[in-house]
C-alpha cells in the first residue's frame, strides 16, 4: 500500500464520524420537518402551491451559496450547526413533495370507507392515508438520503469535517488519492444508508402477509440492528467531545493547509490538542475567528485590506500591515499573533517564452495587447478590488476573461490555452512552470504579508502566543514557494512540506 | 327504528334538490330497498343517515334520538356500513379490517378476537384461513363478505348498505343475496340497502321505496308495488323483472315441450 494511501486511509475514522454524523442529523431533522409540512399541504390547497414553490427554489440555489448565506444567517458560525441547516433545507423538496403526492394518491373510496365506519379525520390521516402513502413517502426519503449524503461533502466548506475534507483538500494539492478515497466513501455510505430505509420500506410492504417467515425475520433483524447503529451513533456523535485546547483554521489552498499543519504541529509540540478546520471560504474562516470557533488562521494583509477595510489605495507595505492590525484588533478583536515575513502578493504571470517574444516584462508593457489577450483567473479575481485597481491604474482590460480552479489555471496557461493568468507569488507552480512574474511599476497591487490571525480567546493565553509568536518573520518567500511547490508540483503530502518550513524554526 | 320527516338536500343552496321532501319509516328488524337510476337521491339518503352527508332541512332520527345531536363519529361507529365498491381497507389484514370498529370502539383485544371469529363464520370465510390475508390476495365475493363482517362486528342494529353487490358477478351476487337475508333475519337487524336493481330488491326487501328526481313516488311492499304501482315509473321498473321473468317461463316452456 502507498504511504499516500495509507495517509488517507488513517484519516478515514475522523471523516467517517463526521460525515455520517452530519447526514443522519440533517436526515433526520429533515423527515421530522418535511412530513408534516407535506402533511399539512395535503390537506390545504391554500398552504401546497407556495409552499412547494418555496421548496422547490430552495432547491434551485447553487449548495456553495446555501451554505454561505446560512453561516452568514448564523453569524458567523461555523461547524455542525450551519452545516445541518443547509443540508435540512436541501433534503425538504423530495420528501415535502412525496408525502403530498403519496397521499393525494389516496382514493377517494378509501378515505370514504374510513369516514364511513367512524374514524376521525386525525384517525383517516394516521391509520389509513399516511399508512397508504408509505411508500411513496419513502421513496422520497430515499431520494433526499441520497442528496444528503452527497452533498455533506460540501460541508468542508463550512468547517464540519465530512468527506469533502479528503475531496477538497485532494483537488488543492493535486492529489488524486484522496480525492478518490472521498468520492468512494461517500458513494459507498450512500449506498448503505439506502439499504437499510430500502429494508425499512420492505418491512411495511410486508408487514401483514408474511410471505416466508424467515425471510422476514432476516431482513427486520439486519433493520433493526442498523437502525440501532445509527441512533447509538447519533447520541455518541452528540455527546461533548473532548474539547481540544486550539481550532487551527483555513482556507482552501495548499498554501493555508500547510502553514495551518505547521502552526497545528507546532501547538502539538507545545503540549496543547488542536484540531484543523481547513478549506473554508475568506469570510467564513474570518468571521469564524472572530466569534472564536477558530483560534487562529493563515491571513493576509491586502485581503483584509481590500476585503474587510474597502481600501483602494496602497500606501505601501508597512503601512497597510499597521492599519490591519489596528483594524482588525479594533473592529473584530483579532490580533496579529506573528507576521510569517512571506508575502502571497496577487500578479499577473505569463510564459517567459511569450512574454519575452511580446517584449513584456511589466503591466504597463500590456496596454498595446491586452484587448487582443485571454486571460485566466482564480475564481475571484476578476471581482476583486485589486484587479479593478490594476485595470483603471493601468488602463488596460483583456478581450477574453476567463475564471478557473487555481489548478488548472496553471495548466492552461502553460499550454497556451491562455495568455496570461492571475498568480500568486508564493505559488511552487510559478517555478514549476517557469512563469514570469510581471512587475507592478505603479503599485496598483497591494501587498499580502502573511500572518497569523488571532481570536480574542487564544490571545488571552501566553503559551499560545508565545508559539505562535516564534514563527515571527521565519518563513520567506522561497521557503514558502519552495513548500508549495513540493505540494502542488511534487506531489508530496503536506505534513512533508510542514517538516520542510520547521527546519526553519529554531 | 328510523325515521326520516321532510328532509331535503341541495348542494347549491336550495337552487336544485338532490333530495326533495322526503319521509318514510323503516321498522325494527326490517330491510327496506332505496331503488332508483344513478342520480336520483338515493344514495344521498342513505348517507344523511350516518352523516356522511348533512340535510339541508328536515329530522332523521334513529331510535327516537335525533341523527344530528349526535357525534358524528360515534354515530358511525355504531351503524354497520357496507360500502359501494367494497371499500376495504387495503393495507390492513382481513382480520384488522373487520376489527377495525371495535378498535374504534376501544374493546379489549380477546373480545375484538372472539368477534372476528363469529363474524367471519358468519359470512364463511374462517379467521385461522382467512384473517392474515390481504384483500388483494381474495376474489371479490370474498372481499364483499369481509364487507359485511366489518359492518357486523360492533354488533350495530343498523346497517346501510350502499350497491352492497353490485361489483360481483351473478352466481356470487345471488349466494351473498340469499345468505346477507339470512343473517339480517337472525340478528334482527334494521337495514336500508341502496340498489338500482329491481330484482334484487324484491327478493331482499320487506318494503320498497322508489326514487326518481330527488323525490320518493312510492313505497310498499313487493307485493303493493307489483300490483298496485301509484306512478308510472314505478310501474315501469317493476315490469322490468315481471317480463324478464315471463319471457325465462316461456323459454322453459319451449324447450320442456
Amino acid at each position: 500500500m502507498s504511504e499516500n494511501l495509507r495517509e488517507q486511509l488513517l484519516l478515514l475514522p475522523d471523516y467517517f464520524q463526521g460525515h455520517l454524523t452530519l447526514t443522519l442529523i440533517a436526515m433526520s431533522l429533515g423527515v421530522a420537518v418535511s412530513i408534516p409540512l407535506g402533511v399539512w399541504a395535503a390537506q390545504s390547497n391554500r398552504v401546497k402551491g407556495p409552499l412547494l414553490t418555496v421548496v422547490s427554489i430552495i432547491q434551485t440555489i447553487p449548495s456553495v451559496a446555501i451554505l454561505a448565506l446560512v453561516v452568514a444567517l448564523l453569524g458567523g458560525r461555523i461547524g455542525l450547526v450551519p452545516a445541518i441547516t443547509a443540508l435540512v433545507l436541501y433534503s425538504m423538496l423530495p420528501i415535502v413533495r412525496n408525502t403530498v403526492t403519496g397521499l393525494e394518491s389516496v382514493t377517494d373510496d378509501v378515505v370514504e370507507a374510513a369516514r364511513g365506519i367512524g374514524m376521525s379525520s386525525r384517525q383517516i390521516l394516521l391509520q389509513v392515508r399516511i399508512p397508504l402513502a408509505l411508500p411513496v413517502i419513502i421513496a422520497g426519503i430515499r431520494t433526499a438520503m441520497v442528496w444528503t449524503v452527497g452533498l455533506a461533502t460540501l460541508s468542508t466548506l463550512v468547517g464540519a469535517t465530512s468527506f469533502g475534507n479528503f475531496i477538497f483538500s485532494g483537488l488543492q494539492t493535486r492529489n488524486l488519492v484522496a480525492v478518490t478515497v472521498g468520492s468512494v466513501a461517500a458513494a459507498a455510505m450512500a449506498v448503505i444508508l439506502d439499504a437499510i430505509i430500502g429494508g425499512i420500506q420492505w418491512l411495511a410492504e410486508n408487514r401483514v402477509v408474511q410471505v416466508d417467515e424467515k425471510r422476514f425475520r432476516r431482513v427486520r433483524n439486519a433493520v433493526m440492528t442498523a437502525l440501532i447503529l445509527c441512533g447509538g451513533f447519533i447520541i455518541y456523535s452528540l455527546l461533548p467531545e473532548e474539547e481540544v485546547d486550539f481550532v487551527v483554521g483555513g482556507k482552501g489552498f495548499t498554501e493555508q493547509y500547510i502553514i495551518a499543519g505547521l502552526v497545528a504541529a507546532e501547538l502539538e509540540g507545545a503540549g496543547f490538542s488542536t484540531e484543523q478546520r481547513l478549506g473554508m471560504g475568506t469570510d467564513v474562516v474570518y468571521e469564524a475567528t472572530a466569534s472564536n470557533s477558530v483560534d487562529v488562521y493563515l491571513e493576509y494583509s491586502g485581503t483584509v485590506w481590500s476585503n474587510q477595510m474597502l481600501r483602494e489605495d496602497n500606501p505601501g507595505r508597512e503601512t497597510i500591515m499597521a492599519e490591519v492590525n489596528d483594524y482588525i484588533a479594533r473592529t473584530d478583536n483579532l490580533t496579529n499573533g506573528s507576521r510569517l515575513g512571506f508575502q502571497n502578493l496577487y500578479a499577473l504571470a505569463m510564459r517567459r517564452d511569450r512574454a519575452a517574444e511580446m517584449g513584456i516584462s511589466s503591466i504597463s508593457d500590456l496596454r498595446p495587447y491586452a484587448a487582443d489577450m485571454v486571460a485566466g483567473g482564480d475564481l475571484e479575481f476578476f471581482s476583486r478590488p485589486e484587479w479593478l485597481q490594476l485595470r483603471d491604474t493601468y488602463n488596460i482590460d483583456f478581450g477574453e476573461k476567463l475564471t478557473f480552479d487555481t489548478t488548472l489555471m496553471y495548466s492552461a496557461v502553460n499550454e497556451g490555452q491562455v495568455d496570461i493568468i492571475s498568480a500568486y507569488t508564493t505559488d511552487g507552480r510559478v517555478a514549476a512552470f517557469d512563469l514570469l512574474i510581471l512587475e507592478d511599476p505603479e503599485g496598483a497591487l497591494p501587498p499580502y504579508d502573511g500572518f497569523l490571525a488571532v481570536s480574542s480567546e487564544a490571545a488571552m493565553n501566553p503559551g499560545f502566543m508565545a508559539v505562535v509568536g516564534n514563527l515571527e518573520r521565519k518563513i520567506s518567500d522561497v521557503a514558502m514557494r519552495q513548500a508549495n511547490r513540493m505540494v502542488d508540483v511534487d506531489g508530496r503530502p503536506v505534513s512533508e512540506a510542514v517538516a520542510y518550513l520547521q527546519t526553519f524554526l529554531d | 327504528m328510523i325515521e326520516l320527516q321532510h328532509v331535503r338536500k341541495s348542494y347549491d343552496d336550495g337552487t336544485s334538490w338532490a333530495v326533495a321532501d322526503t319521509s318514510f319509516t323503516v321498522e325494527e328488524g326490517e330491510l327496506l330497498g332505496l331503488i332508483g337510476e344513478s342520480g336520483c337521491g338515493k344514495t344521498t339518503t342513505l348517507k344523511m343517515i350516518n352523516r356522511l352527508e348533512e340535510p339541508s332541512s328536515g329530522l332523521i332520527s334513529i331510535a327516537g334520538k335525533n341523527v344530528m345531536e349526535r357525534n358524528p363519529q360515534e354515530l358511525r361507529r355504531n351503524i354497520g356500513y357496507v360500502f359501494q365498491g367494497i371499500g376495504l381497507f387495503p393495507h390492513y389484514s382481513v382480520a384488522e379490517n373487520v376489527a377495525a370498529v371495535p378498535r374504534l370502539l376501544q374493546w379489549d383485544e380477546t373480545r375484538i378476537r372472539q368477534r372476528c371469529q363469529e363474524t367471519l363464520d358468519m359470512v364463511g370465510l374462517p379467521l385461522e384461513e382467512y384473517g392474515e390475508r390481504l384483500p388483494s390476495q381474495m376474489s371479490g365475493g370474498q372481499q364483499q363478505r369481509v364487507g359485511v363482517a366489518r359492518a357486523l362486528a360492533a354488533q350495530p342494529d343498523v346497517i346501510l348498505m350502499d350497491e352492497p353487490f353490485g361489483a360481483l358477478d351473478p352466481v356470487t351476487r345471488a349466494e351473498l343475496q340469499e345468505e346477507f337475508k339470512r343473517i339480517q333475519a337472525t340478528l334482527n337487524l334494521t337495514v336500508i340497502m341502496v340498489t338500482h336493481d329491481m330484482t334484487e330488491a324484491l327478493l331482499m326487501a320487506d318494503r320498497i321505496a322508489v326514487m326518481k328526481g330527488g323525490e320518493v313516488l312510492q313505497i310498499g311492499t313487493p307485493y303493493e308495488l307489483l300490483n298496485e304501482p301509484a306512478h308510472d315509473y314505478v310501474q315501469e321498473i317493476v315490469e322490468m323483472p315481471r317480463q324478464r321473468a315471463d319471457r325465462l317461463e316461456k323459454l322453459l316452456h319451449r324447450s320442456a315441450s
